[in-house]
């Protein structure tokens, strides 16, 4: 099988400070990934290279066997890569369903199209209310998104990005802020929405319930190097992993 | 199905209002009268274009009057020169030329974003004002153009007040497509939050472009009406005030709503007119209404209408009446 994302020896300092030091790791399709490692391990700048946020200083990134190191965002995630936020990004004065519309517009080329109004737009409209009801969310169709809970809110960030049909998707702490049971309600839809839409799943996570429980794979950051990759198994065995988390119990 | 509500009611407001202006000639009105009803209409299509860019899309440009007085010196010279009969092919060049113009121009000003852009914007409407005041043989600088008479067919005040009446409904329109398109959606996505919009794969320059553009075209179908108005053309309408004019009309209406420009425009235009037959000061009491909208009715006119509207029927819903 062809992997999605080949990431080869990407390098990235920010001053004197190395941020991102030669991490190499595969994306095959389906995976469903975790990324953990303390605050301040360069999960996020991570993200930021892959998606075009950031140009790595050297090193080589490869989705879909075509080289993408410093690309446009809008490129990468034409091609097919797709994010949602840790600080939650949407379009708080539109509505739900507009939110989720215009990326379904997006994704079907129609999203600058005029004089033809947004409703008239019935296979975006359709796939819009597909996805937010896949998200438990088409209840809040017509509300405001800044009317939502946060929760709800982070949902919708994802739902923003499924709805681009993305080859890829990174998911950058989709439990943060959320309450206890908002958290195990995340944890179970993201594995359902995995299977539901075929996922390939790359995602940041603090919550080791949420890690243990859902990922396949788990690549382990310190310093911006990455420590150790493995299943959830080994990863929980690992000495280097424990002594990185001071002696935690995972 | 969805809030298809809301935008039936403001297309039918919309309608409405065009449908009295459309009445106006008939109930005898003088001259004078129809002349205030036509600069309401063509400052609110002046307005409204420009709202199309602060409102919707966030980018507030201080330079609006550039093509607003191109394409009023577009009529006004071909006419001077040319002629009575190029009264409307010239008006239609203001247009392109005015496109083409911000074509050119959109580009780098687009280079910067907040104040930055707002400045820039400022300058080179500044430089068309200055080129123009200077280019005395050309232009008849601080003098302007006098007697610009729109061609024999459009001569009658009332004849004119329809042809405007007419390209001012279709310009609406246009503009009320737009905001309700996919189009439209992108570009208020993109004042919330452009840094999403490139993680949607879309450009969120090349679309801040397509509106400038846009609007700079029917910037300057309004000024080249206004040319045939006033039967004139002066300096002053590519001066910076006259920029600012729209920005006071679209706050005074609410920048958020999409015919709260064209009710500023007519606020504006109504006080200049009863006030500054009164008094020389007229431009204080646009001041203390502006003082006062900006301070207790911040969502202007429109805005806050809307909201009273919402805040009445949803707790006439949660009554149960």
């Amino acid at each position: 099988m062809e992997p999605v994302l080949v990431v080869d020896g990407i390098e990235k300092s920010f001053g004197g400070l190395k941020v991102t030091d030669k991490v190499s790791f595969s994306m095959f399709p389906g995976d469903l990934t975790a990324i953990i490692g303390p605050n301040g391990a360069g999960k996020t700048t991570l993200f930021n290279i892959l998606t075009g946020h950031l140009a790595p200083d050297a090193g080589s990134i490869r989705f879909e066997g075509k080289e993408i190191a410093g690309a446009r965002t809008q490129d990468i995630v034409t091609m097919g890569m797709g994010r949602a936020f840790q600080i939650t990004s949407i379009f708080p004065e539109e509505t739900v369903l507009d939110n989720v519309r215009v990326a379904c517009l997006s994704k079907l080329r129609e999203a600058t199209v005029f004089i033809r109004p947004i409703s008239a737009h019935k296979r975006a409209t359709d796939r819009a209310y597909q996805i937010l009801e896949s998200l438990g969310l088409e209840k809040f169709s017509d509300r405001r998104a800044f009317e939502l809970s946060h929760g709800d809110q982070k949902l919708l960030d994802i739902g923003i990005a499924l709805a681009l049909e993305p080859k890829l998707l990174l998911l950058d702490e989709p439990t943060s802020g959320m309450s206890p049971e908002e958290r195990l309600l995340t944890r179970e839809l993201i594995k359902k929405l995995w299977s539901l839409f075929n996922l390939t799943l790359l995602f940041i996570e603090h919550d080791m319930d949420m890690v243990f429980g859902i990922a396949l794979k788990v690549l382990v950051l310190q310093q911006g190097a990455l420590l150790v990759e493995g299943t959830p198994e080994e990863i929980r065995s690992n000495p280097e992993v424990i002594t990185a988390y001071l002696g935690e119990e995972l | 199905m969805e809030s298809n509500k809301r935008g039936w009611t403001t297309q039918w407001a919309g309608i409405a209002v065009l449908a009295l202006f459309a009445l106006l000639p008939l109930v005898k009105t003088s001259d004078y009268q129809l002349t205030v009803a036509n600069n309401v209409l063509l400052w609110a299509v002046f307005a409204m274009s420009f709202n199309m860019l602060f409102g919707v899309t966030g980018m507030l440009s201080f330079g609006q009057a550039l093509y607003f007085g191109f394409g009023a010196y577009s009529v006004g010279l071909f006419a001077y020169y040319q002629g009575t009969w190029w009264f409307l092919p010239a008006l239609f060049l203001g247009m392109a030329g005015s496109g083409i113009l911000a074509l050119l121009i959109g580009p780098l000003v687009l280079r910067l974003t907040g104040v930055y852009f707002t400045m820039l914007t400022l300058a080179f409407a500044q430089l068309g004002w200055g080129i123009v005041v200077k280019w005395y043989d050309f232009t008849n600088g601080d003098d302007g153009i006098q007697g610009i008479m729109p061609p024999a067919a459009l001569s009658n005040k009332v004849v004119y007040y329809y042809f405007c009446l007419v390209l001012v409904s279709v310009s609406v329109w246009f503009l009320w497509r737009i905001s309700r398109s996919p189009f439209g959606l992108m570009l208020r996505c993109i004042r919330q939050n452009p840094s999403r919009v490139r993680f949607l794969g879309r450009r969120v320059k090349r679309n801040q472009l397509r509106i400038y553009v846009i609007s700079a075209v029917f910037t300057a179908l309004a000024g080249g009406l206004m040319a045939g108005v006033d039967n004139s053309v002066h300096t002053g309408m590519w001066y910076w005030t006259t920029s600012g004019e729209v920005i006071l009309m679209s706050i005074l209406g609410g920048m958020g709503q999409f015919f709260g420009p064209f009710v500023g425009a007519a606020i504006m235009i109504l006080i200049e007119d009863m006030v500054g037959a009164r008094t020389e000061f007229w431009s204080m009491v646009i001041g203390i209404v502006m003082l006062t909208m900006v301070i207790l009715l911040p969502k202007g006119v429109v805005g806050e209408l809307v909201q009273l509207k919402e805040r009445l029927f949803k707790r006439s819903s949660a009554l149960g009446v």
